[in-house]
C-alpha cells in the first residue's frame, strides 16, 4: 500500500531579485497513515514551505507530491481548496478563529465549505467539541476563551471535517509550557486513536513528542528516523549551539 | 454555501463599525431618498392634475384658430353652433371663449387686473372645470346671448372687494357700460387680485362688441362622454378642415389629450429628475466599493484562515458580494425611510402653495410602491455591481500570504 503523503523530489524556488532561493532543495519523503511526524527546523530551514506543500497551500516548483494517492503537486487554486477541505486539518500557531464567529460556528467552518446540511454539521461541531472538552462553551465567542482553549477549538475545528492528515504548525508557540504539554499530550492522544499528524516546530522539546522526526536544514532532510534517537535532536553541524533541550 | 451566515455576518459587520458603515451608505441613502421623494411628488401632482381634469371633465374639446390663412372664409361662432346642430350625438353644446380688453370700474374703483371673459350660456355645464361654482344668482343664458344682454357673472375677488359680498343684482361698469350681475362665483383656492377669483363672464356678444370683431380664436365643446371625444374631435376637425383647406390654423384637443400631454410632462421632468439622483446612487456604489477593498485588505487574515478551510474563491467572493449588498440594502432601506418622510413633510407644505396658486386638486404626494420597490432593488443591485469587484480581489488572494498577513 503507498503511503499517505508521498513527496518526491520536491524542489520549491523563489527568486528574490536576480538571486534563485532553494527553500525546498530537491525533498523526499513519505509518512504513512497513523503516523506522529515532527518536521523540525530552525528558521530558514524550509519547513514552513514543507507545510505549506504538505498543506496544499502552495505547489512545488517542481516534483510530485501524492496525498492518498492523488497527485496534488499541480492543482489549481479550487482544487487544492478542495482537497484542503476533504483531506486536511489545520491547527496554527495564532489559533486563527474567526472573532466574529461563536466557538461552535468557528468549529462548522470547514463543513459549511464542504456543503454539510445544517443538522449534521452542528452534530459532528458538537462531537468534535466534545472531544476537546469544550462542548459547554459552544456559543461563547473566542476571545472570551483562554489561549489554551482556544487552540482545543481550532483543534476541534481540523478534527470535525475528518481530516486524512492533521497538520499542526508551531501548536504550541503561543502557549505556557503547562498548556502546551496538555495540548501535546491531546494531540499524542488522537494520534494513538489512529489519527495522522504532521508536526511542525523549532523546538526539539516538542518535537520528541512525536514518534519520528524529520529535520530540515538549508531545504534539506538531514535526519529522517525515530524521535528517541539521540541524533535526532543533536545535528553535527549545531551540536555547540544547542545543547539537549 | 450558507448565505445565511454570510448575510448575518454583514449585518454584525455593519453594526461593529456604525459610523463607518453610515458615511459608506450616505451616498445610496441621499439617492435612494432623492428618487423617492422625486416619484412621491411627482405622482402627487400627477394625481392632482388628474383629479383636476376630471373636474373639468373628459368630455371637453377646445379649439384654437390660429388665423384664416391666406383664405377668405373664417369660422364664426354661428358655424360652430351649426355644427353642434347638426352632430347631436357627438356634440352637446360650445362656447367661444373671447378675451377682451375691459376697463373694470365699479365706483370710482378700477380693476386693471380683472379678467373679463365672453362666453355662450352653454359655459355654464363647463364652468366648474375652470373652478367656478355658481355661489348665487343664475349663470348667463340663451336670451342673455341672443339679446345682448348687459348681464355679468362675477367671480369671487369682485364680490368681496367692490360689493362686501353683496354682488348680486348691483351693477359695474365693464369700458363705460353698466352691466347688471345676475350670479356671484363660490371662491376657489386665493381670492386675491388677478387670480381665477378675479373674474367676470359676459355674454359673448357683448365681448364681440366690445372687441369690434367677431372673429374668435378659442371654442370650447362638449361632447356627451370620453369615449365619443375622439369622434367629436374628428367631426370638428372635419369642419374646420373644409374651411381652411390646411391643418395649420387650427388646433383642437380632448381634455383626454391634455390630461396626456400634462402626464407627459411630468414624466418628463420627473425622469430627468430622477437620472440626477442617480447620478448620487452611482457615487455612493463607488463610496461601497471603496470601503469594501479596505475591508478586504483588513480582512485577508480572516480571508487565508477561510481559504486554509477549504473555502473556494466563489465562497469568498460570495461573502463579500453579500457583504456589499447588503450595506447597501440597508442603506437604501434607510434612505427610502428617509425619503418618505421627506415627501410627508413636503406633501402639506406643497399642498398650500398649489392651492395658493388657484390650483384645486388635492395635493397628496406619498411614496409609490413601484418606486420603493425599484429603489430598493437598485440599491442592492449596485451594492452587488459595485462589491464585486472587491470580493474578486479577495478571493484570488493567496492563501499563504493571506495567512501570514498581519
Amino acid at each position: 500500500m503507498s503511503a499517505l503523503i508521498e513527496l518526491h523530489n520536491i524542489y520549491k524556488i523563489y527568486h528574490m531579485g536576480d538571486t534563485e532561493v532553494h527553500a525546498l532543495d530537491g525533498i523526499t519523503l513519505q509518512i504513512q497513515k497513523g503516523e506522529f511526524v515532527a518536521i523540525v527546523g530552525q528558521s530558514g530551514s524550509g519547513k514552513s514551505t514543507a507545510m505549506n506543500i504538505i498543506g496544499c497551500l502552495d505547489v512545488p516548483t517542481s516534483g510530485t507530491y501524492r496525498l492518498n494517492g492523488v497527485d496534488v503537486s499541480t492543482m489549481k487554486d479550487d482544487e487544492q481548496a478542495e482537497i484542503r477541505n476533504k483531506m486536511l486539518g489545520f491547527i496554527f500557531q495564532q489559533y486563527n478563529l474567526l472573532p466574529k464567529l461563536n466557538v461552535q460556528e468557528n468549529v462548522e467552518l470547514s463543513l459549511l465549505y464542504a456543503g454539510v446540511p445544517a443538522e449534521e454539521r452542528h452534530a459532528r461541531a458538537q462531537k468534535a467539541l466534545r472531544r476537546v472538552g469544550l462542548l459547554t462553551k459552544a456559543k461563547n465567542m473566542p476571545n472570551q476563551l483562554s489561549g489554551g482553549q482556544q487552540q482545543r477549538v481550532s483543534i476541534a475545528r481540523a478534527l470535525a471535517g475528518d481530516p486524512s492528515v492533521i497538520l499542526a504548525d508551531e501548536p504550541t508557540g503561543a502557549l505556557d509550557s503547562r498548556t502546551s504539554r496538555e495540548v501535546l499530550s491531546f494531540l499524542q492522544e488522537l494520534n494513538r486513536e489512529g489519527n495522522t499528524i504532521v508536526l511542525i516546530t523549532h523546538d526539539n522539546s516538542i518535537a520528541v513528542r512525536a514518534q519520528r522526526i524529520v529535520r530540515l536544514q538549508d531545504g534539506r532532510i538531514i535526519y529522517d528516523g525515530p524521535a528517541d534517537d539521540p541524533k535526532a535532536v543533536v545535528q553535527p553541524s549545531e551540536a555547540g549551539e544547542e545543547a539537549m533541550a | 454555501m450558507g448565505v445565511g451566515q454570510n448575510f448575518r455576518l454583514a449585518i454584525s459587520s455593519l453594526m461593529t463599525s456604525k459610523v463607518r458603515a453610515f458615511l459608506t451608505m450616505l451616498g445610496i441613502i441621499i439617492g435612494v431618498a432623492a428618487v423617492i421623494v422625486i416619484t412621491g411628488l411627482g405622482s402627487g401632482m400627477q394625481r392632482m392634475m388628474n383629479e383636476q381634469f376630471e373636474q373639468l371633465g373628459a368630455n371637453l374639446i377646445q379649439v384654437t384658430v390660429y388665423g384664416r390663412g391666406g383664405g377668405s372664409r373664417f369660422v364664426d361662432t354661428d358655424d360652430m353652433y351649426r355644427l353642434v346642430e347638426e352632430n347631436p350625438d357627438y356634440l352637446t353644446g360650445v362656447t367661444p371663449y373671447i378675451m377682451t380688453q375691459t376697463l373694470v370700474r365699479s365706483g370710482t374703483e378700477e380693476f386693471d387686473h380683472t379678467s373679463v371673459y365672453g362666453v355662450s350660456e352653454d359655459f355654464s355645464s363647463m364652468a366648474s372645470a375652470f373652478g367656478n361654482t355658481l355661489q348665487e344668482g343664475r349663470f348667463l343664458q340663451y336670451l342673455d346671448v341672443q339679446r345682448k344682454q348687459n348681464v355679468c357673472v362675477v367671480g369671487a375677488y369682485i364680490n368681496e372687494t367692490a360689493f362686501g359680498g353683496n354682488a348680486l343684482g348691483q351693477s359695474i361698469s365693464l369700458s363705460g357700460t353698466h352691466y347688471t350681475i345676475v350670479g356671484v362665483l363660490a371662491p376657489s383656492g386665493d381670492v386675491t387680485e388677478g387670480s381665477g377669483n378675479d373674474v367676470i363672464y359676459i355674454p359673448y356678444t357683448n365681448a364681440c362688441t366690445i372687441n369690434g370683431t367677431s372673429e374668435t380664436d378659442l371654442f370650447m365643446f362638449t361632447c356627451p362622454g370620453e369615449d365619443t371625444a375622439a369622434v367629436a374631435k374628428q367631426i370638428i376637425d372635419d369642419y374646420l378642415y373644409s374651411v381652411y383647406l390646411s391643418e395649420d390654423y387650427y388646433y383642437t384637443m380632448t381634455s383626454a389629450e391634455m390630461i396626456t400631454m400634462m402626464n407627459m410632462m411630468i414624466n418628463i421632468m420627473m425622469s430627468v429628475l430622477i437620472a440626477i439622483a442617480a447620478i448620487s446612487l452611482l457615487v455612493g456604489g463607488i463610496g461601497i466599493m471603496n470601503i469594501m477593498l479596505v475591508s478586504v485588505s483588513e480582512r485577508t487574515r480572516e480571508i487565508g484562515i477561510r481559504k486554509s478551510l477549504g473555502a473556494k474563491r466563489r465562497d469568498i467572493r460570495l461573502q463579500f458580494v453579500i457583504e456589499a449588498g447588503t450595506t447597501s440594502a440597508v442603506g437604501g432601506v434607510i434612505g427610502i425611510v428617509f425619503g418618505a418622510l421627506v415627501t410627508g413633510i413636503a406633501s402639506p407644505i406643497l399642498t398650500g402653495m398649489m392651492t395658493g396658486m388657484g390650483g384645486t386638486g388635492s395635493f397628496n404626494a406619498a411614496p409609490t410602491v413601484g418606486a420603493v420597490a425599484i429603489a430598493f432593488g437598485v440599491s442592492v443591485g449596485i451594492g452587488v455591481l459595485f462589491g464585486y469587484l472587491p470580493a474578486n480581489k479577495a478571493a484570488k488572494l493567496n492563501p499563504i500570504d493571506a495567512l501570514r498577513y498581519e
